[in-house]
């Protein structure tokens, strides 16, 4: 197949944000979680964890606490704020202050009419929820502490809420105060200092279940004002409580990374009275525990070394599968890296600022396995800061290199870039067209001379670039009224076909010369994970989070004989069990039967001249047909070209001249960031 | 071991003016576990529910009335019953309020005490000794009451029992400082009557206790001396002319360091090898205090103990696992457990039974109740019928003999009629008392072996030894007598199954097998299992062969072939050849091998080791040689058989004679050639670990290599892709 000289770059220092609270909506599957940033992200469960959603965090906005109500989806914030999301638009839709200092939890009634809020100021206040808001309704007696978690039982006739030392029960009719519990500060050394009640649950048998910052756990009795059982289950804070839909198991996550399971169980099989009773311990984090979710066949954790764990319950799958297996998201499910591929730039895109970095290169050959001694050094041209408290959520580089545009949720701003040697000089283009408010992907056609914009549900906006001005050219739409927002684009290498892809899983060709709709690509039912159009056949590749993967000629309107044969033999079991999907997928300028995609561990070139494994077949074959000697080894290859020598992946592309361009993020660099976990009294240190 | 846990304050009580007056009348189940019907001195009922702490009901009789005795409550019908005023029962349920309203019945005499029985009704004793159930009672109250008991005799103590579905009633009286003791059963009504046998020494009985057990009633008394005697009871006696004086045994003495245990002292049975005990003195704390007490009758051991501060009454009940004990002004609840002793359990191999028991442990564990009280153990050998179970059936019919018996026919009777009554004792002994038997029968035979020179029960001896219940420390001659009537085939047997021989017996043994002539031996029948592989098979094909078994891919052939080893060509040369004839023949070997695989400690068995002939020395060495090199030729390095010597052993072996006889080794001429090969043997090895060694090293430096991959931010790299 031939040999690749690698830019293998390590210097996109991107730095997750830590996970802060989530929450898990059991009918549709999909998790809602915070991060430290606030910004907030959806996955869908049912298919294949895939990040589905993402909202850009603000400066100004913190989330303390998430919440779903039916489909709608709450945050409260340390700036005494509460937040709804737009989930089509992907931004927030609307904030109240609740007038009440920074606001700790937030917490639903069973019926989703109305919402509890523990206050700084030790006040807990109802808010209606209303069909396009919410409304405040009234104020619990006031408290003398911060109230620090709140669960309504599921009658909506009471709420427990925890504060400093104590637990109260409050009757939401009278709204005052019928249960009180101290909690003991218990650990000694810890007696001068308030024991924080982290987290609570309200069960429907009148059982209060509490995590707090002694490191108990306990089961209180609501109805008789008593403690049942107290469970120490850390030195440290128990941070956050979760309960099970059933209520059959509880999951707590404490600062020293542990996650606790407990089970209603009888302690003798098959009869007795039933108790709350300890039975799984995970270690998969290495610092605070900050979220937990209990989603009945898994437990899900997620802390401040933002890692989000998917833990299965071994004991909910009766066979060894790829749902068994433990799985942890470490990086965002779409590309942060954006290649010129022409000029060898690179742009990388953080939160709060862009990096364009020109490549490095060399001069001298060699053979496979060495390195080469490097003639000029990768240097960083430009570092653009972001406007305002958003953060960016998208952004893009044209292909010449000399337009950089990116978008927050607010707005959208492009720029040119002059290189000339040495000097770099950026303009802003001052005037865009009033649509272009707000963008959720953007990208620049082939020859660079337009960008387009997808904004809003199911349109996309084509603008021409020019400086000082971009024009409006045409908004593309699909003919059917589509809700949900495009989150990929696609433009074909001569200018003429745009794909899109939306979140509603459906993708939708226009030809761009005829500004007209052209035709839909068939329905498939998991979210595409990444998308291109080949530049010289005009086939349309496309991959899904699923890993299933499609090949349909936009020409012709129909699916591949490739991808036809593909389907029918079937992908490989392992290709399809890999637990992180495609991000991105390029194409061979050198060579047109070939492309290539890459997910976190692994790149693979795909060549569609080659014959399709099958499941007899060794898939990962590189290192088998390294050993053999060549005409064996042409007879053993097959069409996947799987490498898994550069680990973790954020961006794989191919540059002209068999030049290779890798981007990895190593998970010790972010490990070396983050702040020094807990000290562990390990044996013998 | 038993233990009383943390105890709590069940209620307050009101006591009277001195330390022996009872503080309470008595505590009694109440309509289940966790209910008591605790009666005051003189005026109250009250019910507690325990695990509360918490009073539910109370019943106050009037001003000038008094209670007579403790209420009871019928756990079937939630009824309590109380005697007032000596003979006027009352009868109520929790929700009567007033104690004045409740049912009343005046009876004819005065009352002693009414006792509960469990599923049944309640039984009434009366103070002259008639005793009636209470539902007769109740139908007719003014019924005649017959007297019993004579003039001056005086109720002390009754308790109630159940036998079957039989309820009785069993009391102490006193007349005259004697005590008799009545075992009343009701259907048929029938009145036993015992004298309690006195104590010598003028000490009088401060408390008894009752527990049915296997169809007897176990009566015990605490005596003021600090004795705890022990009367069985049969529960259905002979009937006999007079008053029968019951013997008795004492059971347990507790520490008195006065001399008198304090007439507060109380006891009471908790399980069949537990006793409590309040007011007797703690054998290790000062005097002065009072502490709660549960020793062990078996170990006369204390297991447990609490203090109880203010001051004891000598009161002490004990219902579903707990103690009720009245001290100071409060009556105290302890939780206790007991659980039953076995060995097995302090050293932990007792495993818990499943709820359902449906797994036996394959070795039974015998209870020490069991050794001490001869039940009859658990038959756990049931599934595997050996050949003693097979035996004992054969010989059902025929008389058992005893142990004393058998040991005294040992001393006169000839070889063939002792092997019979061995036969028929180790088929009819019980499993516990073999081990020790069989080691005195041993004893005995040996003893006379050695006193008659031309006795010598062979057969005998090895069906002993074949109970695998002997060893060498309990019968030390045994061994030697067997090797000095030149017994090979029993010599063997002792070693294979003796733990315990001492390295100068092993020695003697070892030098005795290199002495005797391979001719001697053939007569001798001896176990060949660890020769079989020189026998059987003919020597396993060489490297190369083609049918050498192969392990991990190892091949002895390449190793021939790009050697670089100097020393192999000359190993092939060297007299060891791999078809190395055997120095001894094959019984003596077989001998030879169990020496080797005795168990030793090198620092004992070195100065006998000393007493080797140089000639014996290179008999074995050689032998030991030959056996290492039929190992080595192997993958698997070890040989073929059953008990054969492992590799490690023999080269233990030659070590521990070379340590012993290296000076004399170097002298002798013909032993030149024999360590010339161990030194090679022993260099091999030590090239052969060098070379692990380095493959180590290397392997470690991969595992190196691959950490430090570590690259800076950027590096340009080729891959090939294929």
């Amino acid at each position: 197949m031939g040999e690749f000289k690698v830019h293998r770059v390590r210097f996109f220092d991107y730095m997750p944000s830590g996970v802060r609270c989530m929450a898990f909506h059991s009918r549709t599957h999909r998790l809602a979680l915070a991060r430290l940033d606030g910004s907030v992200e959806i996955f869908n469960f049912s298919d294949s964890y895939f990040q589905e959603k993402v909202i850009p965090g603000n400066e100004s906005r913190s989330v303390e606490a998430i919440c779903w109500v039916a489909e709608r989806l709450f945050t409260v914030g340390l700036n005494g704020k509460i937040t709804e999301y737009d989930l089509i638009n992907l931004r927030p839709k609307y904030s109240i202050d609740a007038f009440g200092g920074p606001i700790w939890s937030v917490a639903c009634n069973a019926e989703g009419s109305h919402l509890a809020m523990g206050c700084e100021d030790g006040s807990l206040k109802l808010f209606e929820v209303l069909p396009e808001s919410i409304q405040f309704e009234r104020n619990f007696e006031r408290q003398k502490d911060r109230i620090l978690s709140v669960s309504w039982h599921k009658s909506g006739t009471q709420i427990a809420a925890g504060s400093l030392d104590v637990i109260r029960v409050f009757d939401v009719k009278s709204g005052r105060a019928v249960q009180r519990f101290l909690v003991d500060r218990s650990v000694s050394g810890m007696r001068n200092k308030d024991c924080v009640v982290w987290s609570l649950s309200f069960l429907s048998d009148h059982t209060i279940a509490s995590a707090d910052s002694a490191g108990k756990v306990q089961m209180w009795d609501a109805r008789m004002g008593t403690l049942i059982k107290t469970h120490l289950v850390s030195k440290w804070d128990v941070l956050t409580l979760s309960v099970s839909e059933d209520e059959s198991s509880i999951v707590v996550g404490t600062s020293e990374g542990t996650v606790v399971q407990f089970q209603f169980l009888s302690p003798t099989l098959g009869h007795g009275e039933q108790e709350w009773i300890r039975t799984k311990t995970f270690r998969n984090h290495t610092h605070d525990v900050r979220a937990v979710a209990e989603i009945g066949t898994a437990l899900v954790s997620g802390g401040m070394d933002t890692q989000l764990v998917i833990r299965p319950l071994l004991e909910k799958h009766d066979i060894k599968s790829y749902d068994s297996a433990l799985r942890k998201i470490n990086f965002p499910h779409r590309s942060l890296v954006s290649s010129a591929q022409k000029c060898g730039l690179l742009l990388f895109q953080f939160p709060g600022q862009l990096e364009l970095w020109r490549l490095g290169g060399t001069d001298t050959n060699g053979k496979p396995g060495d390195s080469l001694p490097i003639m000029r050094k990768p240097e960083k041209l430009l570092q653009l800061k972001r406007k305002g408290d958003d953060h960016i959520c998208c952004s893009a580089l044209s292909p010449c290199g000399s337009w950089i545009a990116y978008a927050t949720v607010s707005s959208i701003r492009v720029y040119h870039l002059q290189l000339e040697n040495s000097s770099i000089s950026v303009t802003k283009v001052s005037k865009l067209p009033k649509v272009l408010r707000s963008a959720h992907q953007l990208h620049f056609s082939a020859d660079s001379s337009r960008l387009f914009v997808a904004s809003g549900p199911a349109t996309v906006h084509m603008v021409t670039v020019s400086q000082p001005e971009c024009k409006y050219v045409h908004t593309f739409k699909p003919k059917t009224g589509l809700t949900e927002s495009i989150h990929l684009l696609a433009a074909s290498a001569d200018g003429k076909w745009l794909a899109t892809a939306s979140k509603g899983c459906d993708i939708h060709v226009y030809n761009v010369q005829k500004m007209k709709y052209h035709c839909t690509v068939p329905l498939y039912n998991s979210l595409p994970s990444a998308m291109a159009i080949h530049p010289k056949t005009n086939n349309l590749v496309v991959v899904h989070a699923d890993q299933q993967m499609f090949e349909y000629s936009i020409v012709e309107k129909q699916y591949t004989d490739w991808s036809r044969k593909l389907q029918k033999e079937g992908l490989h079991r392992l290709w399809i069990e890999r637990d992180t999907p495609i991000t991105h997928v390029t194409f061979n300028p050198r060579n047109p039967s070939q492309f290539i995609l890459h997910d976190m561990y692994m790149f693979c070139i795909i060549d569609q001249s080659q014959p399709l494994p099958d499941n007899k077949t060794q898939l990962y074959n590189q290192l088998t047909l390294k050993s053999l000697a060549g005409d064996v080894r042409q007879s053993k290859t097959h069409a996947f070209k799987i490498c898994k020598k550069f680990q973790p992946l954020l961006h794989v592309s191919l540059l002209e001249d068999d030049w290779l361009l890798v981007v990895e993020r190593p998970l010790v660099a972010i490990s070396t960031q983050l702040p020094p976990p807990i000290r562990q009294k390990k044996f013998g240190t | 071991m038993a233990a009383l846990y943390e105890g709590f304050t069940l209620c307050g009580l009101v006591t009277g003016f001195g330390q022996d007056d009872p503080a309470a009348l008595g505590v009694e189940p109440g309509r289940d576990a966790d209910h008591v019907v605790v009666t005051d001195t003189g005026k109250r009922v009250t019910v507690y529910k325990v695990s509360d702490q918490k009073p539910l009901g109370s019943w106050t009789v009037k001003q000038g009335q008094s209670v007579a005795c403790p209420a009871v409550c019928n756990g079937q019908t939630g009824e309590y019953v109380v005697v007032s005023d000596h003979k006027v029962l009352r009868v109520w349920k929790d929700d009567d309020i007033s104690f004045d309203k409740v049912f009343k019945a005046t009876l004819s005499a005065d009352v002693q005490r009414l006792h509960a029985v469990p599923d049944a009704e309640a039984l009434v004793l009366f103070k002259r000794g008639a005793v009636r159930q209470l539902d007769t009672l109740l139908a007719a109250p003014q019924q005649p009451i017959e007297e019993v008991l004579s003039e001056d005799e005086v109720i002390r103590w009754s308790s109630s029992f159940v036998d079957g579905d039989q309820p009785g009633l069993l009391f102490v009286t006193e007349q005259n400082g004697d005590h008799f003791l009545y075992l009343q059963k009701l259907q048929p009504n029938v009145l036993h009557k015992y004298r309690m046998e006195a104590e010598g020494n003028g000490a009088n009985p401060l408390s008894f206790a009752a527990r049915l057990q296997d169809k007897n009633i176990r009566v015990t008394c605490l005596y003021s001396s600090g004795c705890v005697f022990e009367t069985l009871l049969a529960l259905s006696p002979v009937l006999g002319e007079g008053v029968p004086t019951l013997p008795r045994s004492l059971l347990l003495r507790l520490p008195v360091e006065e001399g008198v245990v304090p007439a507060s002292a109380s006891l009471l049975f908790l399980d069949d090898a537990h006793v409590a005990v309040v007011g007797a003195p703690h054998p290790s704390a000062h005097a002065g205090k009072d502490f709660l007490c549960i020793w062990n009758l078996n170990f006369q051991t204390l297991q447990a103990a609490k203090e109880l501060p203010g001051g004891v009454h000598g009161q002490l009940w004990s219902h579903a696992a707990r103690l009720y004990v009245s001290h100071g002004k409060a009556l105290t609840v302890v939780p206790y457990e007991c659980e039953a002793s076995s060995l097995a359990a302090a050293v932990g191999k007792l495993r818990p039974a499943g709820p359902t028991g449906e797994v036996r442990p394959s070795a039974s564990i015998p209870s020490w109740n069991a050794l001490l009280h001869e039940e009859v153990p658990p038959k756990a050998c049931k599934g595997v019928e050996t050949r003693k179970s097979k035996m004992s059936r054969k010989s059902q019919a025929l008389p058992a003999l005893t142990v004393d018996q058998v040991l005294e026919r040992i001393q006169s009777v000839s070889q063939e009629e002792l092997q019979q009554d061995l036969g028929l004792f180790l088929s009819r002994a019980g499993e516990p008392e073999l081990q020790l038997s069989v080691g005195q029968i041993t004893t005995g035979l040996v003893r006379r072996c050695l006193q008659e020179p031309t006795f010598y029960p062979q057969s005998t001896l090895v069906q002993l030894v074949q109970t695998g219940r002997l060893c060498h420390s309990v019968c030390p001659d045994f061994l030697m007598l067997a090797l000095s009537k030149k017994d090979y085939f029993l010599t063997q047997l002792c070693l294979q199954l003796f733990p315990d021989i001492p390295e100068a017996v092993t020695c003697a043994c070892l030098k005795a097998f290199l002495s005797v002539m391979d001719a001697d031996l053939e007569a001798v029948s001896v176990d060949l299992g660890s020769v079989s592989f020189m026998t059987d098979q003919p020597p396993p094909t060489r490297p190369g062969g083609g049918a050498a078994e192969l392990q991990n891919g190892f091949s002895p052939a390449l190793l021939d072939e790009d050697s670089c080893d100097v020393q192999t060509p000359t190993l092939g040369q060297s007299p060891v050849e791999p078809d190395l004839p055997c120095p001894v023949g094959p019984k003596k070997a077989a001998l030879l091998n169990e020496i080797l695989q005795t168990a030793h400690s090198e620092n004992f068995l070195l100065p006998p080791l000393k007493d080797l002939s140089a000639q014996q020395v290179i008999l074995l060495l050689q032998y030991l040689q030959f056996l290492y090199v039929r190992c080595s030729q192997d993958v698997n390095t070890q040989l073929p058989g059953l008990r054969t010597p492992t590799i490690s052993q023999i080269l233990d072996w030659v070590c521990l004679l070379l340590d012993a006889h290296f000076t004399v080794l170097i002298l002798v001429p013909e032993a030149k050639g024999l360590l010339a090969n161990l030194h090679r043997f022993v260099r091999s090895q030590v090239r052969l670990f060098s070379e692990l060694g380095k493959i180590h090293s290397s392997l470690q430096e991969l595992h190196q290599l691959r950490q430090s991959e570590d690259m800076g931010l950027y590096a340009i790299e080729v891959i090939e892709l294929f």
